[in-house]
C-alpha cells in the first residue's frame, strides 16, 4: 500500500486580530502621525505628556487634551557611551527626562548630542521628527539640543 | 489569625553564567535542601506550592511550567506562579494559608539572566506604547533616576561609592556571593564611568540561580520540630508606571508598605534591601527610616549577586537565617520589582 501525500498547509506566525490604541493612546498616536505633540490633563491640572487614559492618583477618567510645544527642558539625562544594537541610535547618545513646553510631567525620549560635555540637566531640546510618521513613538526620531 | 512561620531557606550560588544547566536543574538542589531542613521528602509533604519565575528571561511563553518538572508533580499537587520576583509568591503562600486552603506552603524562585540581554529584556516590562518600543533598558533608567538625585544634591558619588565598598565587603561572609572583596569607596571612585553617572559597580551583576523556601503555620511548625522565624507582617504596594509622575528621589509605595507590615511596631535589627543599583539603597533606607541601629544587607545584598526572580525571595531568607541562628531577634526584607522602584514589598520577621 502506497503512503498518502502528507497533507500540506501554509501557515504564517502571527496575530490573528488588531489591537485598538483607544481614545487616550491612539489620539496621542494620531497627533503624533500629524507631527503634533498633546498631553492630558490630570485630577490636579498637571498637564501630563504622554498623556495617560486614568489618573494615578484618583483613578478618574481623563479626557482633557492639551497641545503643548516640540521643544522642552532636560530634567535628568543618562549618557550611553556604548550604545545597544536594540537601541534608537548607534552613536553615543543621551537618554532624558524631558518637560515639553506647557507640559508639567517629564516624558523619557533619546537626545542627540556630539558627546556628554554638551548635554546637561537643564539643557533646551526640540523634536526631531521621523522621515515618514505613521503613528507610533518612534514618529519622535530624537530629540536634538537647542 | 494564624501565625504563620518560615521554616526552611537555601539559596543556590549566584554564578554570572550556569552554562549548560537548565532551570529545572538550578531549582532541583534548592528544593532538596528545603525538604532536608525541615524533614520531608518532596513535594507532596506541603499543602501548596507558589513559584515565581519570569518567561521573558527564558523567551518562551508558559516557559515556567517546566520549572513543575522540578517538583515531581504526580499526584497533583496544588500548585501556582507568579510572573514576579518569589517575594510575592511568598505573599500569595501566605494568603493560601490564612484562607485555612493549606497549612505549608513551598515557594521557589529562580533566573537564568546569562543567556540573554538582561537590561534589553526588562525594557520589555515597560509601558507597551510609549517606552517599550524605544528600548529603554533598566540600567539607563536607574541612571536618570540617579542624577536627579546627585542634582538635587540628595546624595554624592562618594554616597554611592560607599554602598557599594560595604556591599562587596559584607558579601565576603556570604558564600553565595558573585562579587565580594575588599574594595574602599576610592577604588570604585576611581573606575570611569559606564552609563553615567552610573559606574558598573554602581549596577548590580547579571546572575543565574535560584532560591527556595518553605513556610508553615506555627502550629505545623512545632509537629516539624525545627527551627523557625515568625513572619510577623507582610504588604506591598505599588507606584504608577508613568515614570514622570513618580518622586523617583523617594521610595512612597516602600514606606507604605512598611508601615502596613508593622515596620515600626520593634526594633529593626536588620535590614536586607533590594536595591539593584547603589543609588537605590540609599532611597530606600531614607524611605523606612533606617538608623545607626539597623545593619543594612549584611549578606551584600544584590549587587554582590542578583538571581531575577529570586533575590526578593532571598533578602527574606537572609533576615531568616540570622534569626534562626539567634544573631539578631527582628528584622525587615524588602523586596523590588519594576522600573526604578516601582513595586516593593516589605516583610517583618520575628524571632519566635
Amino acid at each position: 500500500m502506497s503512503q498518502p501525500d502528507v497533507l500540506n498547509q501554509a501557515f504564517e506566525l502571527g496575530y490573528t486580530y488588531t489591537r485598538s490604541t483607544g481614545p487616550v493612546i491612539g489620539r496621542f498616536l494620531t497627533e503624533l502621525r500629524n507631527r503634533n505633540i498633546v498631553g492630558i490633563k490630570a485630577s490636579d491640572g498637571r498637564v501630563v505628556v504622554p498623556p495617560m487614559e486614568y489618573d494615578p492618583n484618583t483613578a478618574e477618567e481623563l479626557s482633557e487634551f492639551v497641545e503643548v510645544g516640540q521643544q522642552g527642558e532636560v530634567v535628568s539625562f543618562a549618557w550611553v557611551k556604548e550604545p545597544r544594537e536594540a537601541h534608537p541610535m548607534d552613536v553615543p547618545f543621551a537618554w532624558a527626562m524631558i518637560k515639553l513646553d506647557g507640559a508639567d510631567v517629564p516624558m523619557i525620549h533619546c537626545v542627540a548630542a556630539a558627546s556628554e560635555d554638551a548635554i546637561a540637566t537643564g539643557a533646551r531640546v526640540q523634536v526631531v521628527w521621523a522621515d515618514e510618521t505613521i503613528g507610533y513613538m518612534t514618529d519622535i526620531r530624537c530629540f536634538e539640543l537647542v | 489569625m494564624k501565625e504563620i512561620a518560615i521554616v526552611g531557606f537555601k539559596q543556590s550560588d549566584s554564578v554570572s553564567d550556569a552554562g549548560a544547566v537548565n532551570e529545572v536543574e538550578m531549582i532541583m538542589p534548592v528544593l532538596s535542601s528545603v525538604f532536608q531542613q525541615v524533614g520531608i521528602n518532596n513535594a507532596q509533604d506541603v499543602g501548596f506550592v507558589c513559584s515565581g519565575s519570569c518567561d521573558y528571561l527564558q523567551g518562551a511563553a508558559f516557559a515556567f511550567v517546566a520549572g513543575v518538572d522540578a517538583l515531581g508533580a504526580v499526584p497533583p499537587i496544588k500548585e501556582s506562579h507568579v510572573e514576579m520576583d518569589a517575594a510575592w509568591a511568598l505573599y500569595e503562600s501566605i494568603l493560601k494559608i490564612r484562607m485555612g486552603h493549606a497549612e505549608s506552603a513551598l515557594i521557589y524562585g529562580f533566573g537564568k539572566s546569562s543567556p540573554g540581554e538582561l537590561p534589553i529584556v526588562m525594557s520589555q516590562q515597560l509601558d507597551p506604547y510609549y517606552l517599550a518600543p524605544l528600548w529603554v533598558d533598566s540600567i539607563s533608567l536607574a541612571a536618570l533616576q540617579a542624577r536627579l538625585m546627585l542634582d538635587q544634591g540628595l546624595i554624592t558619588e562618594r554616597d554611592m561609592a560607599e554602598v557599594v565598598s560595604r556591599s562587596r565587603r559584607n558579601a565576603m561572609n556570604n558564600p553565595h556571593a558573585q562579587l565580594a572583596g575588599d574594595v574602599a569607596p576610592d577604588d570604585v571612585l576611581a573606575e570611569e564611568m559606564y552609563l553615567s553617572p552610573l559606574r558598573k559597580a554602581d549596577i548590580c551583576p547579571v546572575s543565574d540561580g535560584a532560591s527556595a523556601m518553605i513556610i508553615a503555620t506555627v502550629d505545623k511548625a512545632k509537629e516539624w520540630g525545627v527551627p523557625y522565624a515568625i513572619i510577623s507582617g507582610i504588604d506591598h504596594r505599588i507606584e504608577t508606571h508613568n515614570l514622570g509622575m513618580r518622586d523617583l528621589t523617594d521610595s512612597v509605595s516602600t514606606r507604605t508598605a512598611a508601615k502596613r507590615a508593622g515596620m515600626d511596631a520593634g526594633k529593626v535589627e536588620v535590614a536586607e534591601l533590594y536595591a539593584p543599583f547603589s543609588h537605590q539603597e540609599i532611597i530606600l533606607s531614607r524611605a523606612l527610616g533606617l538608623g545607626d541601629e539597623t545593619r543594612i544587607n549584611p549578606s551584600g545584598g544584590v549587587l554582590a549577586g542578583n538571581l531575577m526572580m529570586a533575590s526578593g525571595l532571598s533578602r527574606i531568607g537572609e533576615v531568616f537565617n540570622r534569626i534562626v541562628s539567634g544573631e539578631v531577634q527582628r528584622g525587615i526584607a524588602h523586596a523590588t520589582s519594576g522600573p526604578c522602584l516601582q513595586h516593593n514589598l516589605v516583610t517583618v520577621l520575628e524571632k519566635a
